[in-house]
């Protein structure tokens, strides 16, 4: 089965698990099923609209999925797919 | 929010990182564990700001240095505990750009830069309804505190 990296400041939603395993036969399918296992990552990952994220990045290996099929990209049961978090910020308007 | 502890060698890091990277911004990651309602801080690695554009007023962490902070946290038995930054000529205050790809969890600490060196030094971190709640840096210089 292929396994899932959960970045760090997710695990709070997976009981503190680091890696996720489910079968699944593309990235999107793989998602899907992690999401079902834990509801409360669902909003860090996923738009309303069910489409991932725009600060939310997901390698397989180390292949941007941006740079293969996107969330149809195909998986084996031996690929690591990493979920990465955008860090960005910079000095602007201040929300306090 | 928990309190963080960090190092004084670590903490020297950052800030030296932040006033060698002036006027532009600087970033990197910490990492430490988490103990008796409080964060311990015993390590940082220095990344480069990746931002293509105005440096002074932006910074990103590519998708490889974060990764390798995971792997680097791994290897070493740490926790990634979170993320610093510099703000070039203003307050340490998270700004929209910073809320807007925030994660939970993770501390955001933010070092405050004059060109004649650090002016003072404040962390956050996200509650549940993503708002930026301070949290207090128990071994912060009181040069630093603002």
């Amino acid at each position: 089965m292929p396994t899932l990296i959960i970045p760090t400041p997710l695990r709070k939603f997976t009981d503190g698990q680091g890696t996720f395993s489910a079968p699944a036969d593309t990235v999107k399918s793989l998602l899907a099923s992690l999401a079902e296992a834990h509801p409360g990552l669902k909003p860090h990952l996923f738009e309303d609209s069910g489409a991932l994220r725009s600060f939310i990045r997901v390698y397989v290996g180390d292949e941007d999925i941006h740079a293969l099929q996107g969330e149809d990209t195909p998986l084996d049961g031996r690929d690591d797919v990493s979920i990465i978090p955008a860090i960005a910020g910079g000095v602007g308007r201040s929300i306090l | 929010m928990l309190q963080l502890d960090i190092q004084p060698d670590v903490l020297e890091r950052m800030t030296s990182h932040a006033e060698a990277a002036f006027p532009n911004e600087c970033c990197g990651f910490f990492y430490g564990a988490e103990e008796e309602g409080k964060r311990v801080i015993t390590a940082t690695t220095a990344v480069d700001n990746h931002k293509e554009g105005d440096q002074r007023r932006r910074f990103e962490i590519s998708d490889v240095d974060y990764m390798k902070a995971e792997r680097h946290a791994a290897k070493e038995g740490l926790t990634l505990l979170g993320v610093y930054h510099s703000h070039p000529l203003h307050p340490a205050i998270p700004s929209e750009h910073d809320l807007a790809v925030a994660m939970p969890f993770f501390s955001y600490l933010i070092v405050s830069v004059q060109p004649e060196g650090t002016a003072h030094v404040r962390s956050w971190q996200l509650d549940d309804s993503r708002t930026f709640q301070e949290e207090p840096l128990v071994t912060l210089p009181d040069a630093w505190r603002v």
